[in-house]
C-alpha cells in the first residue's frame, strides 16, 4: 500500500467520524503520513457528515480533490450520491443498505431518490452494497456499525490485521471492544 | 513521540510544551476541542469562561504576574474579546500571551466568515498561521517565545480545515516555565491618556522590530521550483498550492503581519507569473500590491468561502474542469432538533401562538428551519434580548419574545436584560435552559456548577434575573405544551418585564430515552400535523388517501410532544417504556 484516499460519509450519530479515526489511525501506525479532514459541530445533530482520509508517503491538502477517492465509504445511501463527487470512476464505493430521510424529505421539501444504489451502479465501477446494520445487530449492537464498514473496507487495504486490532481496541469504549472486534470480523468475512 | 492530532489537540499540545500554565476560552466551534485538550495536561489551570471578553481578561491579569497564557476563540468570539485585545497591544505582557482565533470559511457553523487577520493588522501584533498540525503544535511554542521577546500579544490564526483536520505530529517535551512574578508599572499596565500616549509610539517601534523577525523567520519559507509559475500562499491554502501545483515556486508565508516585504519581492522577482492564495478577504495581496508588486489574487480566486486544490487550479487555468460524477437533486440534510430535544415544545408553541421570535446563536437557532419556521432573528450571542426590547420600543404590537440559551444567557443576555429592566420595557425573555452547551458538545457553563477541570459554583439563574430586578420570572417544561403556552401567552400579554425559564436537560447530557411513542393506526387521519414538530424519529408513508404517521422506534426520544399536537389522540405511549 503506498497511497489512498477514502472518503467516509452517513447521517450524524452512525459513528462516521470515529470509523474514520481508526482507519488514519492504522496508517499512521504503518509509518504512512496521514491527513484527515472533516467539520465538527452544528453538522452533528442528524446532518449529514463525512471525514476525509488521506495517506501516503506525503499528503499536502486535508481535502481529497474532486473524482479523485479511491474509497467511499457509506453508511446511508443518500449520502453516498451526495459525497459521490469526490470517487473516483474506478472507487470502491462501499453503501450501507440504510435509507434515513432528512427532514427536508419528512417535512415535504424534497424527496428521497428512488433507487440510490442503481443510481450508483450506473455511473461507477464498484459498487458493493451491504446490509452492515443487520451484521451489526448480528455483532450484539446496532452501534457497531462502523466498525461492520472498517471490516469491509480492510479487505481492500494492505495493513495486518493485527494493526487493526490494535487501534480498534485503543479507540473504541473498553466495554464495547468484544462487540466492535466480532462486528469487524463479520464485515471483514462478508464477500458481495 | 508522534502522534495523529487535530489542529485544535496539536495546539494545546504546543502551548503545553511551551510552559502555558493558565488557559481560558469560552467554547465556540471550530476553537472548542483547544482548551479541552490543554485542560487534561498537568500544570494547567484552564477554564471555561462566561465569555470571550472576560477569558482574554483573566488571561491579560494572569499574563501580567508572569503566567505564559493561552486564550481560545473563534472568530465572531474574538469581537467580544476586541475591546481588551486592542489595548493590550499597547500594555504588553508579561508572562508569553497567545491568543487563538479560529476562523470559520464557508460558515459551518457559524453566522459569518470574517477574516480575523485584519485583527492583527489593526491592532498592530504579530500573526502566525500554521497549514497543519504539525506547525500548529510548532507555532504554538515558538509564539509564546515570539510574546515574551517582543512584550507583546501574539494572534495565531487558524481555520475550521487546520481547526478539525488531522495530522501526524512529532511531539516534543514541556519546558517548565518559573511564573516572572508581577511587577508594577503603572506606565505599562495603566491605559490612562497620559501614559497611552507613550505606548503608543512603542507599539509602532514593535512593529519595526518584528517586520525584521518576520524577515528572518524560517518558517516564512521560499520552496523554489519551475520559476514560470510561483505562489505566495498562507495556511490550508499552502497545502491546496502544493496538491494543485506541486513543481511550482512558493513562497509559504506563515508569519502573515508583519510581513516580510523584501522577501516577498526578491520572490516576486525571481517569477514569472505569480498569484496570491488565500482564504476569504485580499489581506496579502493588498499589501503585496502596495509594495508595487505585480499578483494576481481575488481576481482568479474567490473572496467567499473556503479554497480547494480545484479552485486553485481553475485560478491558474481557467479552462481547468475536473471531472466527476455528480447526482442531483440530492435532498438536502440539514442539521435539525434532536428526537427529544426541549427546544422543540418551545418553538412549537411560539408557533401556535405567532410570536415574533427573536434568537442568537445556539441549537435554537435551528427552530428557524422549516417546519418549525418559528424564529426570526440570529445576529449575535445575546442579540435577540436588546432586538426584543428594541422592536417593543419601536411600536411593535405583534406578540414577541426573545430566546436565548442559558449559556448564551450568562456570555452575553445580562446586559440586554439589564437594559429591558432599566428603560422600563415591556418585554419577555425566554432563558431555554438545558444545562449544558449543546452546539459546542456539552460543556458546562455559570448555571451547571460544571467548571471546564471538575466542580464549580452553580449561579442560580432564577437568583440572577431576579436580581436584576425582574419581577415576573416563571419556570416551565417545555415537554408540557399546555403549561408552556398559558405561561408565556400570559407573559408576552403582561406589560412587565418577564423571563420564563424553559427547563428541562438536553437529551446529550441524560440517560436515554424517557418512553416511547406508536401510532394507533385505526385513529390516524394522516393529517401531517404531527410531522411538523419537525422531530426526524416521524414520517408519514402510504400514499393517495392512506397516509399514516410513523414514528420510528430507535430514534424516538419519548417526549409526547407529536402527542400533544394530534387532534385525534393517534399518538399512543408505549407501556414497556420503549426500546
Amino acid at each position: 500500500m503506498e497511497a489512498a484516499d477514502l472518503v467516509f460519509c452517513g447521517v450524524g450519530g452512525q459513528g462516521v467520524l470515529l470509523a474514520s479515526e481508526v482507519v488514519a489511525e492504522v496508517a499512521l501506525g504503518a509509518g504512512l503520513d496521514v491527513k484527515k479532514s472533516e467539520v465538527h459541530g452544528m453538522a452533528q445533530r442528524g446532518g449529514s457528515v463525512f471525514s476525509h482520509v488521506r495517506f501516503g508517503r506525503v499528503v499536502y491538502s486535508p481535502v481529497i480533490p474532486l473524482g479523485k477517492a479511491n474509497f467511499l465509504v457509506a453508511f446511508e445511501e443518500l449520502e453516498a450520491l451526495r459525497y459521490a463527487p469526490y470517487a473516483s470512476l474506478r472507487a470502491r464505493i462501499l453503501v450501507n443498505t440504510l435509507k434515513v430521510n432528512p427532514i427536508t424529505v419528512l417535512s415535504g421539501q424534497g424527496k428521497y431518490p428512488q433507487d440510490p444504489l442503481g443510481m450508483l451502479r450506473e455511473r461507477f465501477f464498484h459498487v458493493e452494497a451491504v446490509d452492515a446494520l443487520a451484521l451489526a445487530e448480528g455483532a450484539g449492537s446496532p452501534k457497531v456499525l462502523n466498525s461492520v464498514m472498517l471490516g469491509l473496507l480492510s479487505r481492500y487495504l494492505s495493513f495486518p490485521l493485527e494493526l487493526w486490532m490494535e487501534v480498534l481496541a485503543k479507540r473504541v469504549p473498553f466495554k464495547a471492544r468484544d462487540i466492535n472486534v466480532k462486528a469487524f470480523g463479520l464485515g471483514r468475512a462478508t464477500f458481495s | 513521540m508522534r502522534m495523529l492530532l487535530s489542529g485544535d489537540e496539536a495546539i494545546a499540545k504546543g502551548a503545553w510544551e511551551g510552559g502555558v500554565t493558565v488557559a481560558s476560552a469560552y467554547p465556540g466551534t471550530p476553537s472548542t476541542e483547544i482548551l479541552e485538550y490543554l485542560a487534561c495536561l498537568p500544570g494547567v489551570y484552564g477554564e471555561w469562561a462566561p465569555n470571550e471578553k472576560v477569558a482574554l481578561e483573566m488571561g491579560i491579569g494572569a499574563s501580567m504576574v508572569g503566567a505564559r497564557v493561552l486564550v481560545a476563540m473563534k472568530h465572531v468570539g474574538f469581537n467580544v474579546a476586541a475591546d481588551p485585545f486592542m489595548t493590550l497591544s499597547y500594555t504588553g505582557v508579561r508572562g508569553g500571551l497567545v491568543v487563538v482565533s479560529a476562523d470559520d470559511p464557508a460558515l459551518y457553523s457559524s453566522q459569518n466568515e470574517q477574516d480575523n487577520r485584519h485583527y492583527a493588522l489593526m491592532a498592530k501584533v504579530p500573526m502566525l498561521e500554521p497549514s497543519d498540525s504539525q506547525e500548529c503544535r510548532d507555532l504554538a511554542v515558538e509564539a509564546f517565545l515570539i510574546s515574551e521577546a517582543f512584550d507583546t500579544p501574539v494572534l495565531l490564526r487558524i481555520t475550521t480545515r487546520i481547526a478539525h483536520g488531522k495530522g501526524a505530529v512529532d511531539l516534543g517535551e514541556r519546558r517548565e516555565v518559573p511564573s516572572k512574578g508581577i511587577s508594577l508599572d503603572p506606565e505599562k499596565w495603566v491605559m490612562l491618556p497620559v501614559y497611552a500616549q507613550e505606548r503608543h509610539p512603542l507599539v509602532e517601534e514593535r512593529l519595526g522590530r518584528l517586520l525584521e523577525f518576520s524577515e528572518n523567520f524560517s518558517p516564512n519559507r521560499i520552496e523554489l521550483g519551475d520559476t514560470s509559475l510561483g505562489f505566495i500562499t498562507s495556511g490550508v491554502a499552502y497545502q491546496y498550492v502544493k496538491e494543485a501545483f506541486p513543481d511550482a515556486s512558493t513562497f509559504k508565508l506563515t508569519m502573515t503581519h508583519p510581513l516580510p516585504r523584501v522577501k516577498v519581492m526578491e520572490f516576486a522577482s525571481w517569477v514569472d507569473r505569480l498569484f496570491v492564495v488565500e482564504e476569504l478577504d485580499p489581506f496579502l495581496e493588498e499589501q503585496i500590491k502596495a509594495l508595487g508588486v505585480s499578483i494576481v489574487g481575488k481576481g482568479a480566486f474567490p473572496v467567499t468561502g473556503e479554497l480547494s486544490p480545484e479552485l486553485v487550479k481553475r485560478g491558474v487555468d481557467e479552462t481547468y474542469r475536473p471531472r466527476f460524477v455528480s447526482f442531483s437533486p440530492i435532498p438536502r440534510r440539514p442539521p435539525t432538533l434532536c428526537p427529544g430535544c426541549p427546544h422543540r415544545g418551545v418553538f412549537v408553541t411560539l408557533r401556535k401562538l405567532k410570536a415574533v421570535v427573536f434568537g442568537d446563536i445556539g441549537c435554537y437557532t435551528l427552530g428557524a428551519l422549516p417546519p418549525l419556521s418559528s424564529l426570526h432573528s440570529c445576529i449575535c450571542m445575546g442579540a435577540g434580548v436588546g432586538m426584543v426590547h428594541g422592536a417593543q420600543k419601536a411600536g411593535m404590537n405583534e406578540r414577541c419574545v426573545a430566546v436565548i440559551g442559558d449559556s448564551t444567557f450568562y456570555h452575553s443576555g445580562i446586559p440586554g436584560l439589564v437594559d429591558i429592566v432599566y428603560n422600563k420595557g415591556v418585554s419577555t425573555v425566554v432563558i431555554l435552559d438545558n444545562g449544558t452547551t449543546a452546539m459546542t458538545g456539552k460543556q458546562g457553563h455559570p448555571g451547571t456548577g460544571i467548571a471546564l477541570q471538575g466542580e464549580g459554583e452553580r449561579v442560580d439563574l432564577e437568583a440572577l434575573v431576579k436580581g436584576l430586578g425582574v419581577k415576573r420570572v416563571k419556570t416551565v417544561d417545555p415537554y408540557n405544551l399546555s403549561s408552556m403556552e398559558e405561561v408565556l401567552r400570559e407573559e408576552m400579554d403582561s406589560p412587565q418585564p418577564s423571563v420564563v425559564i424553559a427547563r428541562r436537560p438536553c437529551t446529550l447530557i441524560t440517560r436515554g430515552p424517557v418512553g416511547s411513542y406508536s401510532v394507533d393506526e385505526d385513529l390516524c387521519i394522516g393529517c401531517g400535523i404531527c410531522v411538523k414538530v419537525g422531530c426526524i424519529a416521524l414520517s408519514l408513508e402510504g400514499r393517495d388517501g392512506d397516509v399514516k404517521a410513523r414514528v420510528d422506534p430507535h430514534l424516538c426520544y419519548g417526549c409526547g410532544v407529536c402527542a400533544q399536537v394530534c387532534p385525534k389522540g393517534a399518538l399512543k405511549e408505549m407501556e414497556d417504556g420503549g426500546c
